[in-house]
């Protein structure tokens, strides 16, 4: 069953003014339970609206957001519940610490959920392990640590929470590719540990082709595709189109074909690859 | 909540009013300020909300903008005006009720107070809504350079405005931000009791003085690096020129407050 699902979802800033601008248009989709999705789309696309209707940070102007089965809005009281199913990390989220120690920030959204301090406790040992942050760090001040480090106590805040649904709004912005690395593995370690379902937002292909299940394209806050990660490849070309960067390896593919080289498929990873190229080459030393 | 703000929004246009001279404005908001006052009769009143009904339909501003800007002091005006009515005792007396008592010279003086400072604050929002902030920071620096003879620090003081003007929608939007944040983290800041509220203020004040301050420090750092030294022999991109229209705007305007004035001591 679809866990969340919007329904000619419709946002419009400013609306009355000059700057009336609809951010997100008549967007419908659904998400199913358990699924990594990689959201993306190039700054103005609508996808940082989109995700903040998710959790109901954002009313939308029309339209629906059904998270397991229920209107969202249908109760405004229980708004709150619906934060803690569908946890949201935003951009640069080291901007929003603000405890002593680190411990206690991460146990900030635990315990606004009116959990025991016992369960509070072993909410934030196991996320703090599972995002990396070792235990000596925990009763230090998180603004000493370094600006990944940061991060990764700002991200475990909100997984700690341990949400149905969780969000990640450019989680590895302004990091080296080493530190995007480890994030992204983390993130994928805690997904595979708990079985929630995952949306990553990101302007950039290359960071989510290799893991995600599905990937939701946005344009002009519409939703230009939303299907498997293989088969949004196979339209590469409008991709680049529409203004947004394919993996390195995939414009590799793309100018082979046109030199006539065709595999036959979209490759993404640099893995894969490597398979067909081997692959092929074994074919031709056979002949 | 945080975006309905409308004080110090300008809204980029290209009527006359957009056009004139922002040392002009200033001036003319001055002596506009005067004309609301300097009459104390209904005529006086007539001339001064002419004259801001032109320029608000000059300024090419969808007049609900400027309704936006009163809406917020109506309640206030509303109250001092019903004071006024019932603690006024001179003149003649209109309604009476046990003590209450309604006189023709209160419904005089709580009338024209309304009426006044709503053309005050439409009319000088003209001012603020036609003028980028940073252009407004220039003309008053340049209105009060004959002060720099007295050492008085007027360009540190345009700097300063110029630079708290520019960072209060980026301090806005980034309160706006760590609370959309902190809700997502189940804080409660709408809703819940008194003391929820409080306790969560400092979840927003923190991350805001820190980023703040980090603010502070990176501009100091990259105006430095554009060698940045106070005012002296600094030089501008843009010069203001005062052109024929800007003498116009200003003649006129005298002429209204003449008019006012003679109004005054003629009815």
């Amino acid at each position: 069953m679809a866990i969340l699902e919007t329904q000619e979802l419709t946002y419009t800033y400013s609306v009355g003014t000059p700057f009336e601008k609809t951010a997100v248009d008549h967007v419908s989709l659904s998400i199913e339970e358990g699924e990594m999705i990689g959201v993306i789309g190039h700054t103005g696309s609508g996808k940082s609206t989109l995700i903040q209707h998710f959790n109901g940070l954002l009313t939308p102007s029309s339209g629906k957001v059904i998270l397991d089965g229920r209107d969202i809005w249908a109760d405004k009281k229980k708004i709150r519940d619906v934060r803690f199913k569908v946890g949201l990390v935003f951009q640069y989220p080291e901007y929003q610490i603000f405890e002593e120690t680190v411990y206690r920030d991460i146990a900030f959204g635990p315990k606004n959920m009116g959990l025991s301090d016992t369960e509070i406790k072993r909410r934030v040992l196991e996320t703090a392990n599972d995002i990396g942050l070792p235990e000596e760090l925990l009763e230090r001040s998180p603004f000493e640590l370094s600006g990944g480090q940061k991060r990764r106590v700002a991200i475990a805040g909100v997984m700690a929470m341990e949400p149905r649904v969780l969000i990640l709004d450019e989680p590895a912005a302004g990091l080296d590719p080493a530190g995007r690395e480890l994030i992204f593995s983390h993130i994928r370690a805690y997904h595979r540990r708990t079985g929630n379902t995952t949306l990553i937002v990101s302007h950039s292909m290359e960071d989510v082709a290799s893991f995600a299940d599905r990937i939701l394209v946005m344009n002009q806050g519409k939703v230009f595709c939303f299907d498997e990660t293989e088969k949004v490849f196979a339209r590469a070309e409008e991709i680049t189109k529409i203004g947004l960067d394919v993996p390195q390896i995939t414009k590799v593919f793309l100018e082979l074909k046109r030199r006539g080289f065709d595999f036959g498929k979209e490759v993404y990873t640099v893995d894969s690859a490597k398979e067909l190229i081997l692959r092929r080459l074994s074919e031709r030393k056979g002949l | 909540m945080l975006k309905d703000i409308t004080i110090g929004q300008y809204f980029p246009g290209n009527s006359i009013i957009h056009r004139l001279d922002p040392r002009f404005k200033l001036v003319i908001t001055l002596l506009f300020i005067i004309m609301l006052f300097s009459g104390g009769n209904a005529v006086c009143l007539g001339i001064g909300a002419v004259y801001t009904a032109a320029v608000l339909l000059l300024s090419g501003i969808p007049l609900k903008m400027y309704w936006k800007s009163v809406k917020p002091l109506l309640p206030f005006l509303i109250i001092t005006a019903c004071l006024n009515l019932m603690f006024v005792r001179s003149g003649e007396v209109l309604w009476e009720w046990k003590a209450l008592k309604i006189t023709d010279a209160g419904l005089n003086i709580s009338l024209f107070m309304i009426i006044r400072i709503v053309l005050l604050i439409m009319g000088s929002s003209v001012l603020t809504y036609t003028t980028s902030p940073i252009t407004l920071t220039d003309a008053i620096e340049r209105l009060l350079s004959p002060l720099k003879k007295l050492k008085f620090p007027v360009h540190e003081l345009a700097m300063m405005m110029s630079i708290a003007l520019r960072f209060i929608p980026t301090l806005i939007e980034e309160t706006d931000k760590i609370m959309s944040a902190q809700k997502a983290r189940g804080a409660e800041i709408d809703s819940g009791s008194f003391g929820q509220r409080a306790k969560n203020l400092a979840a927003i004040l923190v991350p805001l003085f820190v980023s703040a301050f980090r603010r502070a420090d990176e501009l100091a750092t990259a105006m430095e690096c554009r060698c940045y030294h106070g005012g002296k022999g600094r030089t501008r991109l843009r010069q203001m020129k005062a052109a024929p229209r800007d003498y116009i705007a200003l003649f006129i305007t005298i002429i209204f407050l003449a008019a006012v004035i003679a109004a005054g001591r003629m009815f």
